[in-house]
């Protein structure tokens, strides 16, 4: 059944000379060469540290996505019918009071929003796949301390998120959303988006960490991301919701997250000040919440 | 059973755990374990499903805590100093751990990557590290794609690439077929032989621990009911048995030791866990 290239019975290629341990009766067909494996590579320390941790993970999403691109396209479905159906209609109804600017130009900041809020939410079922195929049991191996870890998983959906973000952003603007194109906005963007999925992300694999099975995980996931969506202003402003629903939205990060969108993807009036430091401080709070949590993963 | 207090000897040994005792919750999974492993040497845990092997392991390995007794490697204690002794070891788990949707040569660099080697040597250390399990042709290919023997050396092409002191590898060989076993051990046996590191091995065939390991312990229950070499445990036996040394294998100590529990009647409530079985069945079906 094996396929690998099984180690071709050269015996007559294999010095006879025997292995300088004392044990292997075996002496092995393919004489290894080592230079580079008798030394172990010098450590890094503090925040070098946590910034290859958070490279190399970044990297491995790319990797990944770079071999199997549906999900990017799968992803991009569900934003393209909130943005061609639920937009284009509620534009024509005119329901939404959006401060003079189409409908559909105000949705599509939360929707983008939603959309990376989404791919950060699979991070927890992510790292209990990880963790039963083993790979997070060899990663906690190496090291690399639990928040670096987690920092590194953390900003690795932010770099997914930013790339699906992309993929919303151009169907916004085939769909005649006028985005701005400074780079610097974009820029902010990015970083809004990035910080959003850092806390996201970690707040799922908090979740994970509390309840430590996939199906249990699932449930929760699919339980708190609609009112996540709906209590937050991507949908519709602040200003048209019930005093509780208002409270919610001020204390959902999404909230956040969109007003800083809209502001620097349409240039209307937002707390971009406020905005990143709620962000900032969030990701902060959930990247420590989901450290002490991971060891328990482990167990 | 060691329980004399001799010094500390000159060599600190590769692995050295004293009273070793975890519970998860009720079950006591590792009760009062002491072992050493020393520098250079293959040292081979065997023991029945559910014994305590893997629980041991992740103590060593850091991932779990020393709550009774004490574990340190190389010197190193285990429950503190953790970062260090992680710096040591090379690990691949019971489970097939490579990640599916990476190349071969992609989930080496991730682990060079995560043990700090320095971009400029990254390539050339991945490279010789899948030369080393004759992966070199297969490196860019996806790992799903992999045959399970392949996977294993790439694991252990995963864990050579920092250049570990000591490689702790739990049941390396199972659910392979024989020429896949032989292949993961050459690679093991080829590698220690240029580089002296130090490797602790768990494994349910005998005849392995027979042929590749310097010594063996036995461990049924949490506890270690055998040790020394295999040679050694078989002469000890047939001595006892008064048998023939030449007609008495490995597995015949097991069953000595391990005993009349393994039919199953004897011990109603152990025996790997529903996950553990299932990981086998799932590492045997890749
Ligand atoms: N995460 C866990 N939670 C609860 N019990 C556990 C857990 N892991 C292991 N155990 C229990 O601890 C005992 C020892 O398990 P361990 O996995 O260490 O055995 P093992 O010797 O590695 O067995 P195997 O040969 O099947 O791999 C078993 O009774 C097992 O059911
Ligand atoms: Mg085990």
């Amino acid at each position: 059944m094996s396929a690998a290239p099984v180690p071709q019975p050269a015996a007559e290629h294999a010095p006879p000379t025997a292995p300088a341990g004392g044990t292997a009766l075996l002496a092995g067909p393919r004489p290894v060469e080592l230079r580079l494996l008798l030394t172990p590579p010098p450590p890094r320390h503090a925040w070098r540290l946590v910034l290859a941790r958070m490279g190399a993970m970044c990297m491995v999403e790319l990797q990944k996505l770079r071999h199997d691109r549906t999900e990017l396209y799968t992803r991009a479905v569900q934003p393209a019918l909130w943005l061609l159906i639920f937009g284009e209609t509620f534009t024509r109804i005119r329901a939404i009071p959006t401060g003079g600017i189409p409908y559909l130009d105000f949705l599509a900041p939360g929707i983008i929003a939603q959309s990376a809020m989404f791919i950060a939410i699979f991070y927890g079922i992510m790292i209990i796949w990880e963790r039963d195929s083993g790979v997070l049991t060899k990663l906690l191996v190496t090291p690399t301390p639990r928040a670096a870890l987690v920092t590194g998983k953390a900003f690795a959906a932010g770099v997914k998120s930013v790339i699906q973000a992309l993929v919303v952003v151009v169907l916004a603007a085939l769909l005649g959303v006028a985005l701005t194109w400074n780079p610097l906005r974009l820029l902010g963007v990015a970083a809004v988006v990035v910080l959003g999925s850092a806390f996201f992300s970690c707040l799922s694999m908090s979740i994970a960490g509390i309840v430590l099975t996939r199906d249990r995980l699932m449930g929760i996931g699919q339980a708190i991301t609609m009112p996540l969506f709906f209590g937050s202003n991507a949908l519709y402003p602040v200003s048209v919701m019930p005093g509780w629903l208002q409270a919610i939205s001020k204390a959902n990060p999404l909230s956040y997250e969109v007003d800083a969108l809209r502001g620097l993807l349409l240039g209307i009036p937002a707390h971009l000040g406020a905005d990143f430091a709620v962000l900032v401080v969030a990701a902060a709070l959930g990247v420590t919440a989901a450290s002490l949590l991971l060891g328990r993963l482990a167990k | 059973m060691t329980a004399d207090t001799t010094p500390a000897p000159k060599a600190e040994a590769a692995v050295r755990c004293t009273g070793l005792t975890y519970s998860f919750g009720a079950t006591r999974a590792v009760d009062g374990l002491d072992l050493t492993v020393e520098q250079g040497e293959v040292f081979g845990l065997l023991g029945p499903n559910g014994a305590g092997k893997t629980t041991a392991i992740r103590a060593i390995t850091t991932l779990l805590p020393v709550p009774a007794g004490m574990v340190s490697v190389f010197g190193l204690d285990c429950a503190r100093k953790k970062m260090q002794v992680r710096r040591l070891l090379g690990y691949v788990p019971q489970q097939l751990s490579a990640d599916s949707g990476l190349t071969g040569r992609e989930n080496v660099e991730l682990f060079a990557r995560v043990f700090d080697v320095p971009r400029a040597e990254r390539r050339a250390r991945v490279d010789e590290a899948l030369a080393a399990v004759d992966l070199s042709e297969a490196a860019g290919r996806l790992a799903g794609t992999y045959s399970g023997g392949m996977v294993r050396r790439l694991e252990l092409a995963q864990a050579l690439v920092s250049a570990p002191r000591l490689l702790i590898l739990d049941e390396p060989t199972i659910g392979l077929d024989p020429l896949a076993r032989a292949g993961v051990w050459d690679c093991i046996a080829q590698v220690r032989a240029a580089t002296g590191m130090s490797v602790l091995v768990t494994t349910h065939y005998m005849d392995e621990a027979d042929e590749h390991c310097a010594r063996v312990a036995l461990m049924h229950r949490g506890r270690i009911r055998a040790m020394g070499a295999p040679g050694d445990l078989r002469a000890e036996l047939a001595a006892q048995l008064d048998a023939d040394p030449a007609r008495v294998s490995l597995e015949d100590v097991f069953r000595h030791h391990a005993g009349a529990g393994l039919t199953g009647a004897d011990r109603p409530d152990e025996g790997g866990d529903f996950r553990d079985v299932r990981r086998s069945r799932a590492a045997a079906r890749r």
